[in-house]
């Protein structure tokens, strides 16, 4: 079984947002960037299922060259290949998928894992575009995945509810928290992931779709009301809902 | 200039996001002087596709085939793709639900099209679009511009109005034309979690964190939740301890909400929380601790424990609401 697993370096859930001086992109300076949640858990799903059904993983990342460390997470975890698909410049989630897309053409591996988005554009495309760049049919927002005899049988979360969902292989599938437990990387992993090597190529080039102009943030809420304390506010809370804010 | 608005249903219901999306292209294309067209995919669904005439569209096309009975993201996507490209749309707008976002970056590709998903605000800008959309969950907000002839739209659930008007709209149906290799991947089952409204779309979401104390006390969320048909939401801290499922899990790596009135219960507010609900219109806190974070951006705060206000909140509630 070939697996790929592609990965996104974002920054921390701690970032607070503050406008950089091109005022379309974050202030990086003092961010600390992480493998984006996500997609840790479509790494630990590939982990197991290379346990399960044995061959190889790959874990590629498109940027620029700080999205090795992230890909030092994954070789940490367990992964055997990282590959940068390397690119300085700024690209929309289209462009992104592209590139990829275009690695994955040769690579043809048997399952595609992502994450089901980004935690710092929630842009939750990239997977789908790189499924239907390649062809492939995909399943998003994935709880439970079963591959076994070259087809897969997913659950995957909709609103309210869940869905079972069946593809054929090769397919590409979109990790969602609750999927499994990522692993912690060992003490051997981590100091073994610093001699891997990691494969760089230059990601092939595509153009901006989707241009951001401006960033901003979003009106800060007026300072907060207390109605009062204990449950004798409660009557004073449902006249103000009912009365001011008009919600009931 | 022509927009095709996707409306979505399920089980021969159309979603209010569907709604939502219909008006707003409806509503756009009124500001451009451009033509608005729907568009319903499914089995059985010709009988069902006229309601979105109530919602400004006047012509809705109805791919209505047996074969589409279950969904496929592959087949929907093509039919879509097919229908906006015989139309000659240049814009296509869905709801960022979980299907339209399975489904919009597929027809983005068949259409060559740029997509700027999970938007919460679109308006004509001239001849173009503007669009703009949260990131960080919701800790910033970019305007992006979509560069490319054909463009795609996903907005989010619950922002956008779906007001119930008199329009009617007249239904053509029109063919499938898919071969069994359209679909790659099919849904085989649907189960519904509790039958309560999904955080995402429910107009009132009630949360419940830490301070609840135990999966065994999630019956006053529950409870307060029914009184007012809201959606019950919580913390990752609970997710994480097992007493709630994490399709419930409200956050930055949870899911982002903008209800008209949120209300944390026993949640202290960290960053990431808030990042997943400071949009909602009225946030109201219930905490013990009077310093705790969630009180700087809740409307509506009552320092106290949720054991003792949660009861009588909605024992108030019910008699407000002659529920009782
Ligand atoms: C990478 C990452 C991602 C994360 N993503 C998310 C996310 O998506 N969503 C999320 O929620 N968190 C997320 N977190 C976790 C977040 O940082 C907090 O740990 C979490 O939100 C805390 O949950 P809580 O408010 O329920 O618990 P606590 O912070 O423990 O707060 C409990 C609150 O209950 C109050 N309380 C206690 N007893 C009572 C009582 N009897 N009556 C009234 N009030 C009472 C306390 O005063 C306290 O304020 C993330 C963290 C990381 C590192
Ligand atoms: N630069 C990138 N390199 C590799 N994979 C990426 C990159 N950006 C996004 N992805 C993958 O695509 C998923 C969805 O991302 P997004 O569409 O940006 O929300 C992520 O969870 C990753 O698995």
């Amino acid at each position: 079984m070939n697996i790929a697993v592609c990965v996104n370096h974002v920054p921390d859930t701690e970032t607070k947002v503050k406008v950089g001086a091109d005022g379309k992109t974050i202030d990086s300076a003092g961010v600390n960037y992480m493998l984006n949640p996500y997609d840790e858990f479509a790494v630990e799903e590939a982990l197991k299922l290379k346990e399960k059904l044995g061959g190889d993983v790959t874990v590629m990342s498109l940027g620029p060259d700080s999205h090795k460390e992230t890909l030092r997470k994954a070789l940490a975890m367990g992964v055997g290949k990282a590959l940068l698909l390397k690119d300085e410049g700024v690209r929309d989630s289209y462009g992104i998928a592209k590139g990829l897309a275009e690695e994955l053409k040769s690579m043809k591996p048997d399952v595609v894992l992502f994450g089901k988005q980004s935690i710092d554009y929630d842009d939750a495309q990239v997977g789908t575009l790189v499924a239907e760049m390649l062809g492939l049919p995909s399943v998003a927002v994935v709880v439970k995945l079963d591959v076994h005899d070259g087809k897969a049988v997913c659950e995957r979360e909709i609103e309210g509810g869940h869905e079972t969902v069946e593809t054929t292989l090769p397919a590409v599938f979109l990790a969602q928290k609750g999927l499994n437990e990522p692993r912690y990387p060992s003490l051997k992993g981590i100091m073994a992931a610093k001699s891997k090597p990691i494969e760089e190529k230059s990601a092939s080039p595509a153009e901006i779709r989707v241009e951001t102009t401006a960033l901003s943030k979003p009106a800060a809420k007026g300072a907060g009301k207390i109605v009062g304390t204990d449950k004798e506010a409660v009557p004073e809370l449902v006249r103000l809902l009912r009365e001011e804010a008009k919600v009931i | 200039m022509k927009l095709l608005a996707f409306a979505e249903q399920r089980d021969g219901a159309f979603k209010k996001s569907s709604f939502e999306a219909v008006q707003a292209a409806s509503r756009l294309a009124g500001s451009m002087g451009a033509e608005c067209v729907a568009l319903v995919i499914g089995s059985g669904v010709a009988g069902i596709a006229a309601e979105l005439g109530q919602y400004g569209a006047t012509r809705v096309l109805a791919v209505d085939d047996p074969k589409l009975e279950r969904h496929s993201n592959t087949a929907y996507a093509k039919v879509i793709a097919d229908v906006a490209g015989k139309e000659g749309a240049d814009v296509v707008l869905m709801a960022a639900s979980q299907m339209g976002k399975d489904l919009a970056p597929r027809v983005a590709v068949k259409l060559d099209a740029g997509l700027a998903a999970d938007c919460v605000a679109l308006e004509a800008d001239g001849a173009d679009l503007k669009a703009k959309r949260p990131v960080y969950a919701g800790k910033g907000l970019i305007e992006v511009v979509v560069k490319t002839a054909t463009k795609v739209f996903t907005l989010r659930p619950n922002v956008f109005t779906a007001v119930k008007g008199e329009g009617t709209a007249t239904v053509e149906t029109v063919p499938a034309g898919l071969s069994d290799s359209d679909f790659g991947s099919v849904v085989t089952g649907t189960k519904v979690a509790t039958g309560r409204p999904d955080v995402t779309e429910a107009d009132i979401v009630i949360s419940g964190g830490r301070g609840m104390k135990g999966p065994e006390h999630f019956n006053l969320i529950e409870g307060l939740a029914d009184v007012l048909g809201a959606g019950v939401g919580a913390s990752r801290a609970v997710v994480d301890a097992g007493w709630r499922p994490h399709d419930e899990q409200v956050g930055q790596t949870g899911k982002t909400v903008s209800p008209t009135m949120y209300v944390a219960c026993g949640i202290s507010g960290a960053v990431q929380h808030l990042a997943g609900m400071s949009s909602s219109k009225y946030i109201v806190a219930i905490n013990k601790d009077k310093d705790a974070p969630i009180f700087q951006v809740a409307d509506y705060g009552i320092v106290g424990d949720v054991f003792e206000v949660l009861p009588e909140l909605t024992d108030h509630l019910k008699k407000a609401l002659g529920k009782e």
